[in-house]
C-alpha cells in the first residue's frame, strides 16, 4: 500500500488527508490517475498544467522531491509515502 | 568576556548566556546582529517578540499596514495599538521589552523598487510577508545581495518553513519555480489561519535567525518543514538546489520590476 498525505490546501478537493491506495509497482503518475479518478477533475487542474506538474507544487516520496527522483515515472514500492507540498503565501 | 555586558544584560539574558551554546561570545553576536523582519503581521508578531527579547542589536522591521482589529486575534503585540502603523506598533512593543534593541522602522511595503536597499542593511532576513509576489521578491533580492533568510508561510493550521543562504543552498525559486494564477491558492485573510499557526512558526524562524547567527545547530537549509496542526504532523523534506534555477544559478542578476506582478515568472 502507498500511503499519500494530502495538505490542508487540496482538503476542500479531497475531504481526506491521510490516504492508502493499492499502487504498489506504480508510477507517481499512476498514482496521480488513480486519485484523479477517484477526487474528479478538480484535483487534476490543481496539480497538472499541459501533462506536466505546476511549478508551485510539489510533490515527495519518502521526503525526496520527485523532480530528483524519476519524475512522474517515479516507482512506489509497498510502504513508500507519497507527499504533496503547495506553495502557500500566508503569513 | 562579562565586562562587555552591564550588570543589567548579564541578568537579563542570564538564561541565554548560561548555556554553551550560546555563551558570552553568543550573546555579544546576538547584541552586535542586524536583522531584517518583513512584515510585521501574524509571522512578524512573534518573530519580533523573541528576537527582541533574546537581544538582536538591530531589528529592522518593514510593514505599510495598519493594526487592525482582525489582526489581534494572532499579532500579540500590537495590543492596543489600532490604527497605528504595524511597524511603529512592532517598535512601541520593543522598546517596552528591551532597551538593547535598536529598531529601524520601515513605515512601507517592500516592493521592487525598495527591496535591495532595504536588506543590503541587514545580516539576516525573515520573509514574515502574506504574499506571493512579496515572497518571490524577497527571495531573489535576498540571494542577489547574499543575504542569508527565513521563509515562511501558512494557511489554516498548516506552514512551511525553509533557510536559504545563497548561492550554497536551495533558495524559494528552487522548490517554486513561479506563483500560482492569483486566486487559485487562498488567502489568510480568504481561508483563515490560527493564531497558533502564524505563532509557531514566526517563533520557528526567530529560532533560525538565532542559530544562523550564533552558527549552532542545524538549521533548515536544503530543508523544509512543513507542520500540520489538526494532525499534529511534522514533516521534514529534502530540497535540492535547482541548477536552472534563473536566480541561484547567477543568471539574473538584477530585480526587473516588471516580473514581480502576479506569477512573478522569470
Amino acid at each position: 500500500m502507498i500511503r499519500v498525505k494530502f495538505p490542508s490546501a487540496f482538503t476542500s478537493i479531497t475531504k481526506e488527508r491521510r490516504i492508502e491506495v493499492e499502487a504498489d509497482g506504480k508510477t507517481v503518475g499512476e498514482l496521480l490517475d488513480i486519485l484523479f479518478e477517484r477526487y474528479g477533475s478538480t484535483l487534476r487542474e490543481r496539480l497538472m498544467k499541459d501533462g506536466e506538474l505546476v511549478p508551485f507544487i510539489n510533490i515527495f516520496v519518502n521526503g525526496e522531491d520527485i523532480r530528483y527522483l524519476n519524475g512522474l515515472q517515479t516507482e512506489l514500492k509497498d510502504g513508500d509515502e507519497v507527499a504533496f507540498i503547495p506553495a502557500v503565501a500566508g503569513g | 568576556m562579562f565586562s562587555e555586558f552591564s550588570e543589567e544584560q548579564i541578568r537579563r539574558y542570564a538564561r541565554q548566556i548560561i548555556m554553551p551554546e550560546i555563551g558570552g561570545g553568543g550573546q555579544k553576536k546576538l547584541l552586535e546582529a542586524k536583522i531584517l523582519v518583513i512584515g510585521a503581521g501574524g509571522l512578524g508578531s512573534p518573530a519580533i517578540q523573541f528576537l527582541a527579547a533574546a537581544g538582536v542589536g538591530k531589528l529592522g522591521i518593514a510593514d505599510g499596514d495598519n493594526v487592525e482589529i482582525s489582526n489581534l486575534q494572532r499579532q500579540t503585540i500590537h495590543a492596543g495599538n489600532l490604527g497605528m502603523n504595524k511597524a511603529e506598533s512592532a517598535r512601541v512593543f520593543v522598546e517596552k521589552l528591551n532597551p538593547d534593541v535598536e529598531v529601524e522602522v520601515h513605515p512601507f511595503h517592500i516592493n521592487a523598487e525598495n527591496v535591495r536597499d532595504v536588506v543590503k542593511k541587514y545580516d539576516i532576513i525573515l520573509d514574515c510577508t502574506d504574499n506571493f509576489v512579496s515572497r518571490f521578491l524577497i527571495n531573489d533580492a535576498c540571494v542577489i545581495e547574499g543575504k542569508p533568510f527565513v521563509h515562511s508561510a501558512v494557511l489554516k493550521f498548516y506552514g512551511e518553513i525553509m533557510s536559504i543562504v545563497p548561492k550554497e543552498t536551495a533558495c524559494y525559486r528552487c522548490v517554486f519555480r513561479h506563483a500560482p494564477p492569483p486566486g487559485s491558492v487562498p488567502s489568510c485573510q480568504e481561508a483563515g489561519v490560527l493564531g497558533v499557526t502564524t505563532g509557531l512558526f514566526g517563533t520557528l524562524q526567530a529560532a533560525e535567525a538565532i542559530k544562523l547567527i550564533l552558527n549552532i545547530g542545524e538549521t533548515l537549509t536544503n530543508k523544509m518543514l512543513t507542520v500540520d496542526l489538526l494532525t499534529m504532523e511534522f514533516d521534514i523534506v529534502k530540497l535540492r538546489r535547482n541548477e536552472n534555477c534563473p536566480i541561484c544559478s547567477g543568471r539574473i542578476r538584477e530585480i526587473i520590476p516588471e516580473k514581480y506582478v502576479e506569477r512573478c515568472q522569470l
